[in-house]
């Protein structure tokens, strides 16, 4: 469609370190706006493109409260409020009894707040991407190593960035259709 | 052993995990092509022979629900049969799914990379067959929600909290659904590989809309790694909680046998135990019929093979215990109830029990043994069956004769026991070679971990035999 948009330059490496250098490489020329592509996770590399902090973590804590306080505040609400029942003369509030369901919802939900909050902070379900539009990016799930600086950054110049890109040991240097 | 000998000059060096010479390209290749590859003669068959036996589940679950629960062989005063015996038996094989997925994971044992992914899916689908058997066994299971789940409904009363059938239900619901969470986050980079291998237009949507547009991004496996080391974090308390929920089902009643503190730890290391010889009943033809040896070697046999012995060891532990507290409680009707497990109308199966967890399993001592499929796989056909002797035994012989002599009965089962839980075996195979077909068996990107990165980078020239252009 609009030939003269790209969302940004796609640099192909052939192995995790090559893709590991570039990349820290990049980011010591002072880009900021890129991704790398892998198949499968490679230490160190989203710590060199500058994403260090963890949010996950959070959500699963947050969840696991939530749940044990929805497991424990079901089990008070129906056992001591809505329908109190003389249970072998036990107190209504008998809480060693409900620390296995509290604790389960707990891990319910803490299993719920990892699933959706690792969703949400990559963006997914995303249907479409541009960097799909790179016939290559296809082995990006299998064997081929990416790292893609996107237009938008304010260091980014197609000639420039594509000779910066090469000088990094890529094996191929494509524009990406936005 | 020919193969091992090499590592014999250092006895630290663990043998390979991933046979040699094998790159990312190599390991996408191998583990997709068993789906995009033709649907074998031996899968038509097995799905043939699941649907076979799930037509047993079908009849048998039809006279349940016209008669009730008495066409099974329960009366006073075994109450308790074949559904719970099934359920526990079923619970406690997915327990390996988990912790070759959570624990193993959390302990940095690698080798599990090659088994998790199956392991999982066996978890699921004993999962689900064993949900079956709860549910039934209320025999009119569309009435009995009430009292499994708290909903508001219309009689105004809720489940019983302080019972440990109810502690099962949110116990096993949560593990149901946690192991799926697990099992689905592990697969969606997987998903994403297959949408590029597609070769049909139906299966490239399919795997697109299942791996949700996942791109492999840094920022992807950011969040990815951090989201399954927690997950494995959560998992583990939980695979330990749910069987010693189950075994509270028992413990926390007072009748001689069932009423012991021994039960949750000695619950959870048969589940342990049992699951491994599941997922060696399991890997074993998997691995011939597909050739995955490269990625199932003689170490994973091996490691599986130890921890079977040594979870058989503490089973074989517990039923040890179980003798002396007999003896040391003093008590004249937990002496009893040994006396006649031991000794009484039950005692051959008692005595196969022991056979099958306690003797067999010492084969595994053997290195041969361990290494050797054949005697692997048959060992663990006899520890499949011990698993579900010693619930047979915990079951019934606790509960045919308890405290008044004059209730005293025999339990038989019926045929219609007999259909249910074959039909079970029916679900599950069929889940497990559906899952074998359109999924990866094996965690494609567990195994890149594996690839040495010194050994890849010597080959540049790999791109040249790309297969991304095969598309």
């Amino acid at each position: 469609m609009a030939e003269n948009s790209i969302y940004g330059l796609m640099a192909e490496y052939d192995n995790p370190d090559d893709l590991l250098h570039a990349a820290q490489g990049a980011y010591a020329a002072g880009y900021r706006n890129m991704d790398a592509f892998s198949p499968l996770p490679i230490h160190d590399l989203s710590e060199s493109l500058g994403y260090e902090k963890h949010r996950v973590p959070f959500w699963v804590l947050f969840g696991g409260m939530v749940g044990a306080c929805t497991g424990f505040g079901l089990q008070y609400w129906v056992s001591v409020i809505d329908y109190p029942l003389n249970i072998a003369g036990r107190p209504f509030l008998s809480w060693p009894m409900f620390i296995p369901v509290t604790f389960e919802m707990g891990i319910l939900f803490a299993a719920f707040g990892a699933f959706l909050s690792m969703l949400i902070l990559n963006g997914l379900p995303q249907p479409y991407h541009p960097v799909f539009n790179v016939d290559a990016f296809e082995s990006a799930s299998s064997d081929g190593f990416f790292l893609c600086i996107e237009a938008e950054d304010p260091k980014f110049e197609l000639s420039e960035t594509r000779n910066f890109l090469e000088g990094l040991h890529a094996t191929k240097v494509v524009e990406v259709e936005s | 052993m020919a193969s091992t000998a090499p590592e014999k000059e250092d006895p630290t060096a663990p043998a390979p995990v991933l046979g040699p010479g094998q790159t990312y390209t190599t390991v996408t290749q191998k583990i997709s092509s068993i789906i995009t590859s033709r649907t074998p003669l031996g899968w038509i068959i097995g799905v043939a022979l699941a649907l076979g036996l799930m037509q047993c589940f079908a009849l048998g679950v039809t006279w349940l629900l016209i008669k009730g629960v008495g066409v099974w062989g329960l009366n006073v005063p075994v109450g308790w049969g074949w559904a719970i015996i099934n359920f526990v038996w079923w619970i406690g094989i997915g327990h390996a799914g988990t912790l070759i997925s959570a624990i193993l994971l959390l302990m940095r044992q690698n080798w599990r990379n090659s088994i998790n992914r199956f392991a999982e899916a066996m978890t699921i689908f004993a999962v689900i067959c064993a949900m079956q058997f709860p549910l039934l066994h209320t025999g009119r299971p569309w009435i009995a929600a009430y009292w499994l789940l708290p909903y508001p409904n219309s009689m105004g009363v809720w489940p019983q909290f302080r019972s440990p059938l109810i502690w099962d239900v949110f116990a096993v619901s949560t593990y149901f659904t946690v192991s799926l969470i697990f099992w689905y986050i592990g697969l969606i980079p997987d998903f994403a590989t297959l949408r590029d291998k597609a070769k049909q237009k139906v299966s490239r949507v399919i795997y697109g809309i299942l791996s949700m547009g996942w791109r492999g991004s840094a920022k992807h496996w950011h969040n990815y790694e951090m989201t399954s080391l927690l997950l494995a974090g959560i998992s583990t308390p939980l695979v330990l909680s749910v069987h010693s929920i189950v075994s509270f089902d028992f413990s926390v009643g007072l009748v001689p046998g069932w009423h012991a503190t021994i039960f949750p730890p000695y619950f959870v290391a048969g589940a342990v135990f049992a699951g491994f010889a599941m997922v060696l009943t399991l890997a074993l033809p998997l691995r011939a019929v597909y050739g995955l040896h490269d990625f199932i070697t003689d170490r994973h046999l091996n490691n599986m093979s130890k921890v079977m012995l040594a979870t058989g060891l503490i089973v074989a532990y517990g039923y040890g215990m179980e003798q002396f507290y007999a003896w040391y409680s003093a008590s004249t009707y937990e002496g009893y109830m040994m006396q006649n497990r031991t000794w009484g109308p039950y005692s051959f199966e008692y005595w196969m029990l022991i056979l099958c967890n306690v003797a067999v399993p010492q084969l595994l001592w053997i290195k041969w043994v361990r290494l050797n499929p054949i005697m692997l796989f048959i060992v663990s056909m006899f520890i499949n069956v011990g698993m579900w002797l010693e619930r047979f035994i915990i079951v019934v012989t606790s509960l045919h004769r308890d405290y008044m002599p004059s209730s005293w009965d025999m339990y038989r089962s019926t045929p219609w026991d007999w259909l249910l839980y074959i039909g079970t075996i029916g679900i599950f195979l069929l889940g497990m070679l559906l899952f074998i077909r359109v999924m990866p068996v094996i965690n494609i990107v567990e195994i890149r971990l594996l690839v040495p990165r010194k050994g890849h980078d010597k080959k540049p020239d790999h791109d040249a035999s790309a297969d991304a252009s095969a598309d």
